[in-house]
């Protein structure tokens, strides 16, 4: 009997029956990776118009890239704006987990929705009404408020991953380390973050992300030396189609990419330390 | 937590209660700082601009920037295209996301884990970096028209991109993920066993399909079908890029107001109504299947 006659479930279909399944996943699968990854071996593309694959293979747009004072300067903005991001995020967002897990109180559940509207509200309403609000405070075009916005947009994200993480902890630990003489804050500290460290570290990682990619809040509130390389790229694509941009995607690709092997390698020690 | 027995009885219980109440307060404090933030950068501008709409230009109350958009045939063709655009996203995510959901939930899970991964690696590189790759592979002279040209199957440069082609190819691109991870995880959460019965009580594939398998992950379709219909509402990136101006969506409008005319009013009128829609969506979803379910952050998952 060969693979096509196989039964590929319980219900008697075949592998044969199944093909069409088969090459439709494959197709969509590759519909999702292809236009991803293509930038990658087209930036490094000697002409104008990124051909794939390269005729003559360059390093001219990264040239471009690196040797921009204004790409640099934008890309630097937005790495400091992710990292302090994270430093706002994580510390806010865990403590809110925390509280509203164990206070259990009717209102925690109302706060928690609360904390989460920045994810329901569609991010151009965010966006003008932290402009308008900028304004008056002379916000705008500052690290300041380009943190506390991109803070904002993170929080329910890491929320989310940083209760989950509580939920799959046996709070009887803590019990244990208080009735034992630990003060509640001492056995936080020392029984309970260790434990749901990843579920931090994940929160953190997606803070990180969510500001580096954030384009709509940064168009409106930054800008001059204060532009992110989002809202650069996104200014520049309005216009015309510049190859250099090629090069800066890869970089970004490179950096999410780590970012998240970094959250996968980390969130796999969790199961070996279990 | 629940209130330890050692608080109902014994001569100190009513001191006993009151602190632990005390404590539970001073732990729900914690939330104040996030609390804060979202208050200050989401909630009072959100309000503020929501006073702002209810004055016409001479700062006069009126209702001038609703009934506006109710006269003015221009907003309502964003608003249609809005729609109409998120519809047709949401369409296509689902005629194409659906079998490559059951397509991951069929094979091993080591298989599984590999096309997953394929489903990840765009869903974690940044929006405009696809929507740039987008641009590129199809533009004029880019390599989705260069190779069916080659290949004979058209003669001249199709027009893939700064138009209404452009901007679906892009967003469902984007949304796709949205749409097949929760599908996948409610998939896989299926007792096979039902689909066993149904075969073992004489159904045939198909029919153990229609009748078993797919009312089953109908939950996890839902919750889908919403996330991707919400952020497409409010999407602005790719159909600025990939539409070429020809695909006005309303957060374009809105962009468009503040950055042009500086007119703080309409726009936070549009924002209103687009917030409105969207909660609509997510109400109406929330009587269906569990909220949630759609915003990840059930007790019970």
């Amino acid at each position: 009997m060969n693979w096509f006659q196989r039964p590929a479930s319980e219900t008697q279909i075949t592998h044969g029956g199944r093909l069409w399944l088969y090459a439709v996943g494959v197709l969509v699968l590759a519909f999702l990776i292809i236009p991803t990854l293509i930038v990658i071996p087209m930036s490094f593309s000697e002409s104008q118009y990124l051909e794939f694959p390269p005729r003559v293979w360059a390093v001219r747009w990264y040239e471009n890239y690196f040797g921009s004072v204004e790409w640099m300067t934008a890309t630097w903005v937005s790495i400091k704006a992710a990292f302090w991001t994270v430093l706002v995020t994580t510390p806010i967002a865990t403590m809110a987990a925390y509280g509203l897990y164990v206070s259990n109180i009717r209102a925690a559940r109302l706060v928690f929705v609360l904390l989460i509207t920045p994810m329901m509200v569609p991010v151009v309403l965010i966006a003008i009404g932290v402009f308008f609000a900028y304004t008056r405070l002379k916000l705008n075009n500052t690290m300041l408020g380009l943190v506390l916005a991109h803070s904002v947009l993170a929080l329910p994200m890491a929320l989310i991953v940083i209760s989950a993480g509580l939920r799959s902890y046996d709070m009887n630990q803590e019990r244990v380390a208080r009735s034992l003489g630990a003060s509640r804050m001492k056995a936080f500290l020392v029984v309970t973050l260790p434990q749901i460290r990843f579920s931090v570290i994940t929160g953190a990682l997606l803070a990180f992300i969510v500001s580096f990619d954030e384009v709509i809040v940064a168009l409106f509130i930054s800008g001059g030396d204060m532009s992110t390389i989002t809202r650069s790229m996104f200014l520049a694509l309005r216009d015309q189609i510049d190859p250099t941009i090629a090069s800066i995607s890869t970089v970004m690709i490179l950096i999410t990419t780590t970012v998240f092997l970094l959250a996968q390698v980390l969130g796999k020690s969790k199961k070996v330390g279990k | 937590m629940k209130p330890q027995p050692v608080l109902s009885v014994g001569a100190n219980a009513k001191a006993l209660r009151k602190d632990a109440q005390r404590e539970r307060l001073l732990l729900f404090g914690l939330s104040f700082p996030a609390l804060l933030i979202v208050l200050l950068v989401i909630v009072v501008p959100v309000g503020w601009l929501f006073w702002l709409s209810l004055f016409n230009d001479a700062g006069v109350l009126s209702t001038y920037n609703y009934s506006r958009m109710l006269e003015s045939k221009s907003y309502l063709r964003i608003f249609k295209t809005t729609f109409n655009v998120s519809f047709l996203t949401t369409l296509i995510c689902v005629l194409i996301g659906y079998p490559l959901a059951y397509f991951l939930s069929q094979i091993s899970r080591r298989w599984a884990a590999l096309g997953l991964i394929a489903v990840l690696l765009p869903f974690w590189t940044s929006l405009l970096v696809r929507t740039y790759a987008w641009l590129v592979v199809l533009q004029r002279k880019g390599l989705v028209n260069q190779w069916g040209i080659e290949l004979g199957w058209w003669e001249t440069p199709l027009r893939l991109v700064h138009n209404l082609n452009g901007t679906l190819i892009g967003m469902v691109h984007i949304m796709l993920p949205f749409l097949v991870l929760p599908l996948y995880g409610s998939m896989r959460s299926i007792d096979f066993d039902y689909i066993k019965a149904a075969a073992n009580l004489g159904a045939n594939p198909t029919k153990a399909f229609w009748y078993v398998f797919f009312p089953l992950s109908l939950p996890g379709l839902l919750a889908g079908i919403t996330v991707v219909f919400v952020l497409c509402l409010g999407f602005f990136v790719t159909p600025a890029v990939l539409g070429g101006g020809k695909v006005i969506m309303v957060s374009m409008k809105i962009e468009t107001l503040i950055d042009l005319f500086f007119n703080f009013g309409t726009a936070s009128a549009l924002g209103v109504v687009l917030l409105v829609l969207t909660l609509g969506v997510l109400f109406i979803a929330h009587k269906l299947v569990s909220l949630d379910k759609v915003l990840g952050s059930g007790d019970g998952v």
